[in-house]
C-alpha cells in the first residue's frame, strides 16, 4: 500500500466513511472500447486510433441481458469514441426498448466522420442524452488539449446537433459539456464556468447547451505523464488531498455506478478501469456473472486517484458532486 | 528561553516556492493575530457585491503591482481555478502596469511644478 493510498483512506476515516462501500446500482457505465479518432492530451483511457481494444457482440449481449434482469435506469455508454465500436447502436436500441435512460459521451468529432453517416439522427429518434467533451469556448485552448482542428469540427458537430434540437429549449434532447481544466489546477464552480460557456458560445456561434460539467483531471493515463514530465505530479496530488471534501466523498460516483470494461470485466469506475483495478473484496468480476445483491453493497476499491473525486465541489461522470 | 515551536532551517537565498505552503508558519509566535488576519483574509475573498473569480483577477494585478512573487504563483493558480483564461488574466496584469507606469508618469507634475518653482 503506497503513501497517498493509506492518506486516503485516512481521510475517509475521519470522516466516517471507511471503508467506503456502495449504496446501489443506478448507473450501468459500458466503456465500450480504448478506440477513438481523437488522441487528447489529458485522457486517462490512453485511446486512440492505434487502440484495438473493442467491445465484442457476445460481451455486449452479456450487458443487455443483465440490465433485462436489473431494473438499473441509466446506461452510460463510453469509450474511446462510443459510436466506433461496431455494437454501439444495438446497444443504444436494447437499452432504449428496455426504457432505460442512455447517455452517450461524445468526443464530438466522431459525428463528423464518413462512416458515421446519420448517428446525430439515429441519436435524435432514440433520445440519447450527449455528453460532450468539450473543455472550452476558445479554439486555442480547446485545440491545445484534444488536437489541432478539433474546436472547429465540434462546433461543426454542436450545430448539426443544435439543429436537430439537441440542446433546445422545449426539447427532451439533452446535450451537455464536459469541462475538464486545461493543466494541474481544479475546475472553477461549475455554475460560474457554465455561465461563460452559454454566454459565449450563443455570441460567438450561436449554440445552445443544456449543462456544464465540471471535471477534475485524474492523475492517471496521460495527464499523469503530463503531471510527471512537468514536475507537477506532488504538487497537484497534495492540492487534491488538500482539497478534500468530505460531503463530496459521500457522494462519489462509484458508489451508485457499476462500470463494465470492453471485455465485461467489472470495476467500480471508469478511471479503476484503466488502472487495472477491478471489483475487489470477493464480488463478482465478470459480467457473465453479475449478482445484484452482491455488488449493490460493495466496497469499492480506492487508491490514490480516489482524491480526484473528492476533491472541491467533487467531481463525477455528472460534473461536481456538491454545491 | 524556549521557542515553542522549532524553527524551520531555511533553504538560503530569498523567495524560495517551497515557502509558499509554509505560510501558515507565521501563525505560530502570534496565533491570535494570524487567527484574525486569516478569518478577515477568508471573508476578503469570499463571493459578495464582486464574484470570487472578479476578486481574484484584483488580487493578480495588486500581486503584480507589489511584485510578489507568492502572490503571483497563488493568485495565478486561483484564477485558473475560477475559470479564467490567460487573456483575462494578462488584462488584469496590464491594468496593473498601468497604474504603476501612470503614476510614475503623474509624478512629472511635481517634477514640472518643482521646476517652476525655481525657474525664472
Amino acid at each position: 500500500m503506497n503513501q497517498t493510498k493509506q492518506r486516503f483512506d485516512d481521510s475517509l476515516s475521519e470522516s466516517g466513511l471507511f471503508p467506503l462501500t456502495a449504496t446501489g446500482i443506478t448507473v450501468f457505465q459500458i466503456n465500450v472500447g480504448r478506440v477513438c479518432n481523437q488522441t487528447c492530451r489529458h485522457c486517462h483511457v490512453d485511446a486512440g486510433p492505434h487502440r484495438t481494444e473493442s467491445m465484442t457482440r457476445e460481451i455486449a449481449e452479456l450487458c443487455v441481458r443483465t440490465l433485462e434482469q436489473n431494473s438499473i435506469p441509466v446506461v452510460d455508454i463510453t469509450g474511446g469514441a462510443p459510436e466506433l465500436n461496431p455494437n454501439f447502436r444495438w446497444l443504444v436500441e436494447q437499452s432504449r426498448a428496455l426504457d432505460r435512460t442512455v447517455i452517450n459521451r461524445s468526443n464530438l468529432t466522431a459525428l463528423l466522420i464518413p462512416s458515421q453517416a446519420g448517428l446525430a439522427e439515429f441519436m435524435a429518434a432514440h433520445h440519447v442524452e450527449i455528453v460532450a467533451s468539450f473543455p472550452y469556448y476558445l479554439a486555442a485552448r480547446t485545440d491545445a488539449q484534444r488536437g489541432a482542428g478539433v474546436f472547429s469540427k465540434s462546433i461543426e458537430a454542436l450545430r448539426m446537433l443544435n439543429t436537430l434540437g439537441y440542446g433546445v429549449e422545449g426539447t427532451d434532447l439533452r446535450l451537455n459539456f464536459v469541462y475538464n481544466p486545461a493543466g494541474a489546477f481544479l475546475p472553477p464552480a461549475q455554475h460560474a464556468i457554465e455561465a461563460d460557456f452559454r454566454r459565449e458560445l450563443r455570441q460567438r456561434f450561436g449554440i445552445v447547451f443544456n449543462s456544464v460539467y465540471t471535471m477534475v483531471n485524474m492523475p492517471i493515463g496521460r495527464f499523469y505523464e503530463f503531471l510527471v514530465r512537468s514536475s507537477n505530479y506532488d504538487r497537484y496530488m497534495d492540492r487534491l488531498a488538500r482539497s478534500f471534501n468530505a460531503a463530496a466523498a459521500a457522494r462519489v460516483m462509484c458508489r451508485y455506478t457499476l462500470s463494465v470494461g470492453w471485455d465485461g470485466r467489472l470495476f467500480d469506475c471508469d478511471f479503476n478501469q484503466m488502472l487495472d483495478l477491478s471489483v475487489n473484496h470477493g464480488v463478482p468480476a465478470h459480467i457473465r456473472d453479475f449478482a445484484a445483491e452482491e455488488l449493490e453493497t460493495r466496497r469499492i476499491v480506492t487508491d490514490m486517484h480516489c482524491y480526484g473525486c473528492t476533491a472541491g465541489a467533487g467531481s463525477s461522470c455528472r460534473g461536481a458532486s456538491v454545491a | 528561553m524556549s521557542l515553542p515551536h522549532k524553527l524551520e532551517v531555511p533553504v538560503r537565498g530569498y523567495y524560495n516556492e517551497d515557502d509558499l505552503p509554509r505560510f501558515a508558519e507565521m501563525g505560530q509566535h502570534a496565533p491570535e493575530l494570524w487567527k484574525k488576519f486569516s478569518e478577515w483574509y477568508g471573508a476578503v475573498f469570499a463571493e459578495g457585491a464582486l464574484s470570487e473569480r472578479e476578486k481574484c483577477l484584483i488580487a493578480l494585478a495588486v500581486a503584480h503591482a507589489v511584485q510578489c512573487p507568492y502572490c503571483i504563483d497563488a493568485y495565478t493558480q486561483g484564477c485558473l481555478e475560477k475559470g479564467s483564461n490567460l487573456e483575462q488574466m494578462t488584462e488584469a496584469v496590464h491594468i496593473a502596469s498601468a497604474i504603476r507606469g501612470g503614476a510614475s508618469l503623474v509624478h512629472g507634475l511635481q517634477m514640472r511644478n518643482a521646476t517652476a518653482r525655481v525657474s525664472m
